[in-house]
């Protein structure tokens, strides 16, 4: 296996084994589309996003059983009910050992009220009873800041990555790349009907990062190739950038698979060991990023460089020179009309 | 043999990165020594239990509350939970309006309600000072009766005095009037220490009633009128160098308040009022959260609004004074935004579970790159581990000095950084394989991989830590702990991808081993398809021409590859 996969990467680094990315770009702006329709329309679907009760503000009580005591919500429903008539607490298992009570904001005399009828119920310590209160405000306050923090990365990032590679178009692309990245996270995650808490918040904003630092590791490779110098005559600007994705593609392989493994990790523990909680949120929502971050640099990010790209009156004119060298007619749209390159797939 | 420039650049970036290890740890070990470090990062609350309190700090008419005044926030809520005895409280701002507090272990209901309260300035006259502490010496055991009986009766009288009413009927019309002290609030004064359970609740005092309080130290206690003017009517305060009518300075620090219309015309009766007035009844007291921050005697009448504070200060002294006095002149509210408690059960059990995660993501990591890269993948896993010595002690390094503190966020935020610090040393390994591919010899493709390379990582982690510096200084709450790792890593892969992993690939490159590349190096150049075999001989990249496809010969023809065309130069020079 890896000696095939050295041998894939030889193929590929060379340029006899070539999978069509730029080409084939309208397939993979229409499964994008598709995609990004069904992140809108999942959540949707469930009846929009369920925010935890950090953003709805509300009571929570965390209640620890020694192992193997019987877990039975009905008891904290019962318990609640008997503080509070009209409330509709909701109880949720976490972890081995725990359990979840949330209500809506509850009075000081009410949340010791409940604590010492969960603490009587359940018989257990008043020490194993934990108290949450979150204000409405909070979540309206951190969302706040999570979207100004957003925008001022999405700026200062484009002027960076502008700067860096001397041209906005591959700025625009990475850009472009990320929104699709974070739309269809978010989308995937409320699809999933996980509630959206801070943890899971930090694990979208991590896919800022993310997002771009992928795109910028292929997109430099991009560059190297389609320099004034390197960009041989017979190739046109939409094969030079093919080649870098292709060229790059063993890596970006790698690097996906390397940061997959530990946040694999954590969102097993997090899922399975300790159920509801900061991991596994955290860890949901940049496992959904890092693959779809992985997808996007690839299949959309140097794509619409390319795109962007070829309306460039320079570049035009070196596809025709390139085209007319090789005796081909050049094409309104050379890329995407050319014979397919000799191995479209890698299996 | 002599060895080559590379090869002592690599030595040198070596030695440089024992050097800051070593340096860390020693400081580390002088701090555990000396100043109370610890050998571990200390843990936030959400791992070790306690009670975290997120509080919104606002003007009292609604406005937001500026930077400095968020400081002086701060440092109200900081004297409120000390004077409530809670050891080892965490307060820290975050973000323009927001007050985090963080208490070990559980809250009492006490404590909470003191932290929630508002905080104002006023001024109070000043009735009558006092010691802060308890001067009557218990009676000694050799007292005569006579002495036994005279105590005995003072106690009495104290007592009868206490029963008494505590407002005077009616109530004097002037919060100057010796009247306010009625003998029951004697007597309350005289039994009232500074170290006492009711100093806490003194800044619940109603603002038309007398006050008994302490000075910032604890020192003095004094008993105060009713609030005679609210300490909204100060639009400035400043230290500065007192001067003297002619205009020449007297060379001591003032501070110089300047008030309002409003304020310039009370303030003048007031001073009118305790001009002249006997000791301490010349006295007022500017009361910030229930605290005399000062109580300066009235020199003359101050008609134009401008008083100044003199008497004894330092540059220093004058300056805090002047910041308590302009930046707590507008009432604030604190409202509890989030309150959370952790039970020290569940915080140790999410700490194991979320290190387990990061042990088994490791191990995951360490498998694919031994299969990926061969022996090469050794190097990653010792480079992995250079990088978590580098951030373990950092982190402590951190907690020590700028009492950070580790939260589960910043837990996962180290684990995600395993994968991007990964991703350094397989863009540099990619690179190399590249230039071995290109027809270099492995030593110098090491040196032209690790150019593009450092380009490639300098870029990228470059936006990563501009995601982490944004997050941190914008975002509030548990982001911020994330964010803290985050970028702390992406430094440290910096360093670690520089100093470490391309200096011990510049050696390894020298040995026999990875010269010969070997079939197991993970840069066996037969295995990378290379055209360069051994000095000045290429041969033709034979893999093109394996496929006897007519079509596909044409294509390889056509795109002819960076590695072509070198050979091609090659041939013809």
């Amino acid at each position: 296996m890896a000696r095939s996969f050295a041998d894939f990467g030889n193929a590929l680094y060379t340029g006899e084994k070539s999978i069509n990315f730029i080409g084939k770009r309208r397939l993979w702006y229409a499964v994008s589309v598709v995609l990004i329709l069904l992140s809108i329309i999942g959540p949707l679907a469930r009846g929009g996003f369920t925010f935890g009760i950090e953003f709805t503000g509300g009571s929570q009580f965390q209640v620890h059983l020694t192992e193997g005591q019987d877990r039975d919500p009905a008891v904290a429903q019962k318990a609640v009910e008997s503080v509070l008539p009209q409330s509709a607490p909701r109880v949720t298992l976490v972890g081995p050992t725990d359990l979840r009570v949330q209500t809506e904001a509850l009075t000081d005399a009410d949340n010791r009220a409940v604590t010492a009828a969960l603490v009587e119920q359940y018989d257990v310590s008043a020490d194993e009873v934990t108290y949450s209160f979150i204000g409405p405000a909070w979540g309206q306050d951190i969302t706040k800041q999570a979207v100004i923090a957003l925008f001022v990365f999405l700026i200062f990032a484009a002027l960076v990555m502008a700067l860096y590679f001397r041209t906005w178009k591959m700025s625009l692309a990475a850009i472009i790349a990320l929104l699709h990245d974070l739309v269809i996270t978010a989308g995937i995650y409320g699809a999933s009907g996980f509630e959206i808490t801070p943890a899971a918040m930090i694990g979208f904003l991590t896919i800022l990062g993310y997002s771009l630092y992928d795109t910028v590791v292929v997109f430099d490779k991009i560059r190297e190739n389609t320099l004034p110098g390197q960009l041989s005559e017979r190739q046109t600007f939409g094969e030079a950038v093919n080649l870098g994705v292709n060229q790059t593609l063993v890596r970006s392989i790698n690097t996906s698979i390397v940061a997959l493994l530990p946040v694999g990790s954590i969102l097993f523990i997090g899922a399975f060991v300790l159920g509801a909680g900061t991991l596994r949120d955290i860890s949901l929502a940049l496992f959904i990023g890092i693959l779809v971050g992985a997808y996007s640099t690839i299949f959309i990010a140097s794509p619409v460089y390319a795109h962007l790209r070829e309306s460039d009156e320079d570049i035009k004119r070196h596809d025709a020179k390139a085209l007319k060298l090789r005796g081909e007619e050049p094409a309104a749209t050379a890329v995407a009309d050319e014979p397919a390159s000799p191995a479209t797939s890698a299996s | 043999m002599a060895s080559s420039p590379a090869v002592r650049r690599a030595r040198k970036s070596l030695i440089f990165l024992l050097i800051v290890i070593v340096g860390l740890t020693g400081l580390i070990a002088y701090g555990v020594e000396r100043s109370g470090a610890t050998w571990a990062p200390k843990l936030a609350l959400d791992l070790q239990g306690g009670t975290q309190i997120l509080l919104a700090a606002e003007q009292t008419d609604g406005k937001a509350i500026a930077g400095d005044q968020l400081q002086q926030a701060v440092s109200i809520i900081r004297q409120r939970v000390d004077a409530a005895g809670v050891s080892e409280a965490e307060i820290t701002t975050q973000g323009n309006q927001h007050i985090s507090v963080a208490i070990p272990g559980k809250a009492d209901e006490a404590t909470l309600q003191r932290i929630e309260a508002s905080a104002k300035l006023d001024f109070r006259p000043v009735l009558t000072i006092g010691m802060g502490v308890n001067m009557q010496q218990p009676l000694a055991d050799d007292a005569t009766a006579e002495e036994k009986k005279e105590r005995a009766a003072q106690e009495k009288a104290l007592e009868e005095a206490a029963a008494g009413p505590v407002d005077p009927d009616p109530l004097p019309k002037s919060a100057g009037d010796l009247a306010w002290a009625t003998p029951a609030l004697l007597a309350q004064f005289e039994a009232f220490t500074c170290a006492s359970e009711e100093a806490l609740d003194s800044r619940d005092a109603k603002a038309d009633r007398p006050l008994i309080t302490c000075d910032d130290s604890g020192t003095a206690k004094y008993l105060l009128g009713p609030v005679e003017l609210g300490g909204d009517v100060i639009t400035d305060a400043t230290a500065q160098m007192g001067t003297t009518q002619s205009g020449a300075t007297t060379g001591e620090w003032v501070v110089q308040i300047t008030m309002n219309k409003k304020g310039t015309a009370d303030f003048g009766k007031i001073s009118t009022r305790l001009f002249g007035a006997a000791e301490p009844q010349n006295q007022f007291a500017f009361v910030l959260d229930g605290n005399v921050l000062s109580a300066p005697a009235m020199q003359g009448q101050i008609l134009d609004g401008r008083p100044s504070i003199s008497g004894g200060f330092t540059q220093e002294s004058a300056q805090a004074l002047a910041d308590q006095l302009k930046f707590g002149a507008l009432p604030m509210d604190f409202t509890v935004q989030s309150q959370e408690d952790i039970s020290a059960t569940l915080g140790t059990s999410q700490l194991s579970a979320g290190l387990l995660a990061g042990l088994i993501g490791l191990l995951a990591v360490v498998v694919y790159s031994v299969f990926q890269y061969r022996a090469l993948g050794s190097l990653t896993i010792a480079s992995l581990v250079v990088a978590g010595v580098l951030t373990y002690l950092l982190l402590t390094f951190f907690s020590w000095r700028q009492g950070y503190r580790l939260s589960l966020a910043g837990v996962a935020g180290i684990i995600v950084a395993v994968g991007f610090t990964a991703d350094s040393f397989i863009v540099y390994f990619e690179r190399i394989r590249d230039a071995l591919r290109d027809g270099f010899s492995i030593e110098s493709a090491v040196e032209n991989g690790w150019k593009k390379a450092f380009r490639t990582v300098l870029a990228s982690d470059g936006v990563n830590f501009l995601a982490a510096a944004i997050l941190f200084i914008l975002a509030v709450g548990s982001v911020k702990g994330f964010a803290f790792t985050l970028g702390l890593t992406t430094l440290v892969d910096i360093l670690v991808v520089a100093l470490f992993t391309h200096p011990m690939m510049t050696l390894l490159a020298r040995t026999k081993f990875y010269r010969t590349g070997h079939k197991f190096s993970g840069l066996d150049p037969q295995a990378l398809g290379a055209v360069y075999r051994g000095r000045a001989a290429f041969r033709e990249p034979a893999k093109a021409d394996r496929k006897k496809n007519v079509k596909s010969a044409r294509e390889a023809e056509r795109r002819q590859t960076i590695a072509e065309r070198k050979a091609a130069a090659g041939k013809e020079s």
